[in-house]
């Protein structure tokens, strides 16, 4: 199982670092895309793995627990927001955080035809 | 009772994460007997956690929500950039590579038109509330991306701290507004596939947002939706500043 973890810290640190290094490159200080780049570098490996066979069920495990986490702690997230702030912050912070959201939930199929289509 | 406080104290995290499966638990008996399975367990969770972020914030004083409280430290560590990085990037296990690639190109417009809409109507709706010039202009329509995206731009084309301010408070109400609104529209929308969820992360962008729907919405869909989501606030701290700027500075 640990060796599923350790998988899983290695294309988390290597995405990290790829998109601290895309940030500099760019100019700006930060980080770049750098969970997309683990994310992809963990299927990648994935792949690899399955396709020289090293890849155990156990090692799923391990990476599997950390997924399943992920609920849990979006919910320990939610919890620390300053949602305080965001309700008193004024009616511009309210408008300009919620209409745009709402305009996109009326785009949104409009743009998955269009997708389709092309 | 000091020994038991003491012991809370010294293990933040573990008690973070009794208090979340408290929290779980009781959504998922809320779920079932009062919404019938209609509105997911995980949806109700996500719910108290900004209930508590509130009520932490109105007691704790601080800007950490209910982490800000002393015992309850230990669920902002659970809940910061650490653990929701690696837990997003442990659910693209079960993705699927030939998927991603397929539908790489949909979500890269689906990026593009996702920070075009944002930016545009929050530089709108700063307008109509009296706002003119151009710097704060952008830094209002840049938090409108994300509560990232706002302070860097803001800081890069050197905007006062109080519209920094307003910027992040913006991008966090976008972030409760796509996480209440995803599963309760999903299934008008057409927000069913893996594709589907890959366009709707570049759309809307805040990656926690994007996430904590999806995971309501369908866990099955975190990852396509988290991947795309994730290189929005990079490419909105690149335009924002830059382009998006120099546009609204030319007609202003």
């Amino acid at each position: 199982m640990i060796y599923g973890i350790a998988i899983l810290a290695f294309s988390f640190l290597f995405g990290q670092w790829m998109g601290t290094l895309l940030g500099h490159w760019i100019g700006i200080d930060s980080n770049v895309g750098g969970v997309g780049f683990a994310m992809i570098i963990l299927i990648l490996t994935k792949e690899g793995f399955h396709r020289k066979g090293w890849f155990k069920a156990e090692m799923e495990y391990g990476v599997d627990f950390w997924g399943k986490l992920y609920i849990p702690v979006v919910v320990a997230m939610a919890a620390s927001l300053n949602v305080k702030a965001a309700v008193t912050s004024g009616s511009l912070a309210i408008a300009a955080g919620a209409i745009p959201v709402i305009i996109c939930f009326f785009v949104f199929p409009y743009l998955t035809k269009s997708l389709k289509a092309s | 009772m000091s020994e038991l406080i003491q012991v809370i104290d010294s293990y933040g995290l573990i008690v973070a994460f009794l208090v979340v499966g408290i929290i779980m638990f009781f959504s998922e008996i809320i779920s079932k007997k009062i919404f019938r399975s209609k509105i997911p367990g995980s949806a109700i969770a996500i719910f108290f956690g900004l209930v508590l972020g509130y009520i932490g914030g109105v007691f704790g004083g601080g800007e950490k929500g209910l982490s800000d409280i002393p015992i309850f430290k230990g669920v902002g560590f659970m809940g910061g950039g650490m653990f929701r990085d690696f837990t997003i990037v442990a659910t693209a296990i079960s993705a699927s590579f030939l998927l991603i690639k397929k539908s790489g190109l949909a979500g890269m417009i689906s990026l593009l038109l996702g920070l075009i809409i944002f930016f545009t109507v929050g530089v709108a709706l700063g307008w109509a509330w009296g706002f003119r010039d151009a710097v704060t202009l952008t830094t209002i329509g840049a938090g409108a991306c994300t509560y990232i995206i706002g302070p860097v731009t803001g800081a890069a084309i050197g905007a006062s701290s109080d519209i920094i301010a307003l910027s992040i408070g913006i991008g966090v109400v976008k972030t409760i507004t796509v996480t209440i609104l995803t599963p309760i529209l999903a299934r008008r929308i057409g927000l069913n596939s893996e594709g589907a969820a890959m366009s709707y992360g570049g759309l809307m962008g805040t990656t926690s947002g994007v996430a904590a729907g999806l995971a309501a919405t369908d866990p099955k869909l975190v990852p396509y939706g988290a991947v795309t989501a994730t290189f929005y606030s990079g490419l909105g701290c690149l335009i924002c500043p830059s382009v998006f700027y120099l546009i609204l500075e030319y007609f202003l």
